[in-house]
């Protein structure tokens, strides 16, 4: 008998499945995974490097621009930071506000997720009802903040403005006209509020119908369940956060275990599993955006009934309004101060940590007591995941790389930095 | 027993597949979500951040006094601005280019603007052919301020409450 070698194989980074940029160098035995290398650094951009070299505020932009599928997510930890080196107290409004963007933003994460991961996996439907509700989601994100993704919404102290009262409408055209247009527009009569309220009341039925797509699937089941199994103690030695970790049946989540902004005061529910394969985690992200989808709701209550300021009024670190700069001097100096300087914060450092929808979403602060950072750090939750790929990958077969790339909620943009 | 037997009939029955395509077929017949772009588009509001340009003043003079704070608050460094004394005394700018590949379209150098010159616009799309057409330069951004003014105007007046 001639012996026989391990087969190498270069998956990525130009490959539909690899989420982005991924490449994978994988040994095989036959068809099965024996080791599986995974080479980053290709979305490499330097944001954390850039952010030395920029003001404060001139970075949350950037933020966005880690994981480009929980923009939101993002920037919030870092402003958190900021206001955490600062002292700054934010409105409860805009906290508010926050965290009910933030829940948006895991909806939309895992949406994508969702409809990525189905279609890796072969089911196409999927992928198209997702993104439908994600279009809702969109435009939320646009009506609040004027961009469908890199909102840049959220502000030290805040956030930059209030809830419109207004939707933008359909226009009549051809093919939507009279009852047909009236119907698109239906939800959108109403203010921002009403239309994501309209949103969470539909939103369940949604979710309904990609269980039912899914969750009992025998193709579905076939590909997840049993599939690159962690075990809760080896998740925990892994540095697996966010649904990764819960799918393994540990009820770690930042929201409820040290709470901020207003979760304390919101009633949700953590989803765990119970064996930690792709099967369960699956069913953690659905039964997620159920408990996201509450949140909501419970926001918009909140909201409806508590008009307030949605920034902090601390004209050293936010901007007057704008009414305030034309007409009087001293809101012009802090407008020209801040937008030229930016503002200082003091010397010393923060740890700000998010729930974000793939995990814990940390940023790491140094001042030395200039208006940038003397060093900014972004704990990215994909990192230590995707470090597991070759311990969670070892012995399945190749077409299950692609579920586990999938699992994983893989994305390049925080993952690279 | 009866357990067994729900099993096979759920085996060969295809049940949860035959519920998939329920929902399948359930949209297969409804009316389509979809616009058809780019004759139809989908709604806009009117904080969009998309094409810039530059604003004058009812009586056609330009807004922008070259007072640079776009160009300092920009975190993509996008915004060149050259200024010099007019020969009636005002402070105009005699270069104002925005390099659109370097624009992370943030929105921060209108919300910086104290004279409201430079604005995001609703517009979208546009395309540039040739090498150098990405740098917007002050004639190209008036000129297309002129062009749009009146929407501009529009939406800054259903914003100016909440900025």
């Amino acid at each position: 008998m001639p012996e026989i070698r391990n087969y190498t194989l270069n998956f990525g980074p130009q490959h539909p499945s690899a989420h982005g940029v991924l490449r994978l160098v994988l040994e095989l035995d036959g068809e099965t995974v024996v080791r599986s290398d995974p080479h980053i650094g290709l979305l490499h951009r330097g944001t954390e490097k850039l952010a030395e070299y920029k003001p404060y505020n001139q970075s949350i932009g950037y933020m966005d621009r880690l994981d480009y599928v929980s923009m939101m997510s993002n920037e919030h930890a870092y402003v958190m930071a900021i206001e955490k080196m600062l002292g700054l107290e934010v409105p409860e409004r805009a906290q508010y506000i926050r965290v009910m963007f933030d829940e948006i933003t895991r909806i939309l994460n895992h949406l994508m997720w969702l409809g990525a991961h189905a279609l890796d996996i072969g089911a196409m439907t999927v992928f198209l009802y997702a993104f439908r509700e994600r279009e809702d989601l969109m435009d939320c994100y646009e009506a609040v903040s004027g961009a469908r993704m890199h909102a840049t919404y959220y502000r030290p102290g805040g956030v930059y403005r209030d809830l419109p009262d207004t939707m933008a409408k359909y226009q009549s055209s051809k093919w939507h006209q009279g009852r047909d247009l009236d119907k698109l527009n239906e939800t959108r009569e109403g203010s921002l509020l009403d239309f994501i309220e309209a949103f969470t009341q539909r939103f369940p039925g949604y979710v309904d119908e990609y269980e039912t797509l899914l969750t009992d699937n025998r193709i579905w089941k076939q590909r997840t369940v049993d599939i690159a199994i962690v075990s809760p103690e080896r998740a925990l030695q892994l540095g697996f956060t966010g649904p990764m970790l819960r799918g393994s049946g540990i009820a770690w989540d930042l929201r409820k275990k040290q709470p901020y902004e207003v979760y304390d005061k919101l009633d949700f529910d953590i989803p765990v599993g119970k064996t930690g394969d792709s099967y369960d985690r699956y069913l953690v992200r659905v039964a997620e955006m159920r408990e996201s989808n509450k949140i909501i709701k419970q926001c918009v209550e909140w909201l409806k009934n508590n008009p307030g300021p949605v920034i902090a009024a601390d004209h050293k670190v936010t901007p007057p309004s704008r009414e305030d700069a034309k007409t009087n001097m001293e809101a012009l100096i802090h407008h020209f101060k801040l937008f030229t300087e930016g503002f200082i914060l003091p010397a010393g450092e923060a740890y700000s940590a998010v729930e974000h929808p793939k995990g814990e979403f940390g940023i790491y602060m140094v001042s030395d007591g200039a208006n940038k950072p003397y060093r900014l750090k972004v704990r990215a939750p994909g990192f230590p995941h995707l470090a597991a790929l070759d311990e969670m990958a070892k012995g399945h077969m190749i077409a299950d790389v692609v579920t586990i790339i999938g699992t994983q909620d893989i994305v390049f943009g925080e993952i690279d930095r | 027993m009866i357990g067994f037997i729900k099993h096979q009939v759920k085996t060969f029955g295809l049940i949860e597949l035959f519920k998939g395509l329920a929902v399948t077929g359930k949209y297969f017949f409804k009316k389509k979500i979809t616009v058809r772009y780019p004759e139809e588009k989908t709604p806009l509001s009117p904080r969009f951040r998309g094409h810039h340009a530059l604003r004058r003043y009812a009586n056609g003079e330009e807004r922008c006094i070259a007072c640079k704070l776009c160009e300092a608050v920009c975190p993509a460094n996008a915004i060149t601005i050259e200024a010099e004394e007019r020969e009636d005394g005002s402070r105009r700018t005699t270069r104002y280019d925005i390099d659109m590949f370097k624009c992370i379209y943030c929105g921060f150098c209108e919300e910086a603007c104290p004279v409201d010159a430079v604005v995001e616009t609703r517009v979208f799309e546009y395309e540039f052919h040739q090498r150098g057409e990405n740098i917007m330069t002050k004639d190209k951004l008036l000129a297309f301020g002129d062009k749009h003014e009146a929407q501009i105007a529009a939406d800054r007046a259903a914003d100016a409450k909440y900025r």
